[in-house]
């Protein structure tokens, strides 16, 4: 299979967890949609390490986004795509939470908010104290960052000064029940890691031009970048929507959200 | 027995480079020789445990054997989700050392107390527990376990605590017999151990012979029937809730193996206790010293 530009990838697996949770009646649809640009710009613009290799490696601390994130490793490569069909289903490897024990490009198994952080400081600690080169890639929820895991973490990574860290913050503004700013204000969320020391820049979330200039910058210090996304982007009905965090598409939803992201199979 | 422990991990660092012992800002005057001599493999986490143990994770991940020490329940209760998923479930070459197993901290309260720690611990998928009794069993436990790839959880105790076994006593996770009677049987694991030690030798003034045997291994356990099946008359002593702890691991042996023997659990009440002082202090205070076991063992016999 040729490799696929980051758009092309993002479209044919938005339209695969649309698929994976219409097929499966299992969730986070809404949280794919938010995270699939970023991680169809991460997984396209470098070569991810695999079976814990060290170099550039990918970490998904926001687990819950399984469908999307299985997707994208699929249409870009790294897991066979035909897997996809088995997601949530009885006795698969692809479950409703990113694992690594089936997948080689993923490096923890995630589920439970706040492990993928500190576990990427470890990593990219290693690599610092071995000398290898390559960029730890993490990928949180903006809702994640409720836990303190997250903040012991920040404090750490900067005092390291793990240059070799590059966060991603899918900042879609929704959590499990309201938006973040009603549930435990986040904002100023940039000022917050700035005040830790971190680099931070902000970007619309579904531009892969400016995703892409943001993930793979350079710094002398960790690096965050906030993305502003959509939860649920791309479908109307979705959108912004905290039923969609739970809810899986019907035959005539799935048919009418492929129609709106411009999908045709 | 952390001086034991800090040794003897210096001396393993100097064989392999891929030792790495993390610390949760604790270890004054214990850790700083490490520190100095293997800056590359040296890192102090700060005050935080649940990055600490998820950093720890991240660097056993690439390849380091990781060594995380703290203190009481620091490195178990504040950080465990991050013990059970980061860890546990990559199966991760991390080992947890905590000082001050059971009463050790006995001033400074319950928030210091490793008494309910054996419980959480061994109920996590694939943890090796060691429980040493003295300096030396410490050592050969660290030695032991660095062959082992998977999580494990070392329980020490703090310090001053006197060498019982010999250079070559303990094979690993067999029980070790430290005195031979035929009158009743003497459980136990971990620094306690010299408390039975010394109950024994008061027992053998009153013309009772026990045996007392150390378990330095609790999880995987290698339950010893035959031992067991000798004596009419057992107590299991350990500086830990009894629920959770060693009673508890071996009253499911009793049952599995159709033992028959009577079995007393001797250690801490199963209900938060607000008793302060000294280790000696409370364990007499909970009739876990010499004294309190020689009590028990005469109440058993029918003395």
């Amino acid at each position: 299979m040729s490799k696929l530009e980051s758009r092309e990838v993002a479209l044919l697996a938005k339209a695969s967890a649309l698929q994976m949770t219409f097929a499966s009646k299992a969730s986070h649809i809404g949280s794919s949609l938010s995270m699939i640009d970023i991680l169809s710009v991460l997984s396209t613009g470098v070569e991810l390490a695999t079976n814990g290799k060290l170099g550039n490696e990918l970490i998904i601390s926001k687990g819950h986004a399984a469908a999307g994130a299985y997707a994208v490793l699929a249409h870009s490569g790294y897991i066979p795509l035909d897997l996809l069909e088995t997601y949530s289903m009885d006795g698969s490897s692809l479950g409703g939470h990113v694992t690594s024990t089936y997948v080689p490009v993923i490096n923890l198994s995630t589920g439970s908010l706040g492990h993928g952080l500190p576990f990427s400081v470890g990593r990219a600690l290693a690599k610092k104290r071995l000398g290898i080169e390559g960029q730890s890639f993490v990928i949180l929820s903006d809702g994640e960052c409720d836990e303190g895991s997250n903040w012991e973490a920040a404090l750490l990574a900067s005092h390291l000064e793990l240059e070799n860290l590059s966060v991603v913050i899918d900042r879609n503004f929704l959590q499990s029940l309201k938006s973040t700013e009603d549930t435990v204000r986040l904002e100023p969320l940039a000022e917050k890691w700035l005040a830790f020391n971190w680099d931070v820049v902000v970007v619309d979330g579904h531009s892969h031009v400016e995703l892409h200039e943001a993930i793979f910058r350079k710094s002398n210090r960790p690096k965050l970048t906030i993305a502003n996304t959509v939860k649920g982007h791309g479908v109307s009905f979705m959108e912004n929507s905290v039923p969609w965090h739970y809810k899986s598409p019907n035959a005539e939803e799935l048919a009418s959200a492929l129609n709106e992201i411009g999908y045709s199979s | 027995m952390r001086n034991a422990f800090i040794d003897e991990l210096t001396l393993l660092a100097e064989e392999d480079d891929k030792i790495f012992l993390i610390i949760g800002d604790l270890g004054f005057g214990v850790i700083e020789n490490f520190e100095k001599r293997f800056p590359n493999q040296f890192l102090n986490a700060g005050v935080a445990e649940q990055n600490m143990m998820g950093m720890a994770a991240g660097l056993a991940s690439a390849g380091y054997k990781v060594f995380v020490y703290s203190i009481g329940n620091f490195p178990v209760f504040r950080c465990l989700e991050q013990i059970r998923n980061d860890i546990c479930y990559e199966e991760l070459n991390v080992s947890i050392v905590s000082i001050g197993a059971g009463l050790s901290y006995g001033t400074l309260g319950y928030s210091h107390h490793a008494i309910d720690d054996i419980g959480v611990m061994r109920a996590l998928p694939g943890m090796t527990i060691y429980s040493p009794a003295d300096p030396i069993e410490t050592r050969r436990a660290l030695r032991e376990s660095v062959s082992i790839q998977s999580p494990k959880y070392f329980r020490l105790g703090k310090s001053g605590e006197p060498n019982i076994f010999n250079q070559t006593s303990t094979v690993f996770p067999n029980w070790t017999g430290l005195t031979n009677g035929n009158d009743l049987l003497v459980l136990t694991t971990g620094a306690i151990t010299n408390e039975a030690i010394e109950a024994a030798a008061l027992l053998q003034n009153l013309g009772i012979e026990i045996s007392v045997v150390a378990i330095p291994v609790l999880k995987p356990l290698a339950f010893d029937k035959n031992l067991v099946g000798r004596f009419d008359n057992v107590i299991v002593l350990e500086e830990h809730s009894t629920s959770g702890g060693l009673g508890t691991i071996l009253s499911e042996q009793f049952a599995l193996n159709g033992v028959k023997a009577n079995l007393v659990k001797l250690g801490l009440p199963d209900y938060v206790h607000h008793e302060l002082g000294s280790q000696k202090h409370l364990r007499h205070h909970f009739k876990l010293d010499a004294v309190g076991i020689v009590d028990k063992v005469k109440q058993m016999l029918g003395n």
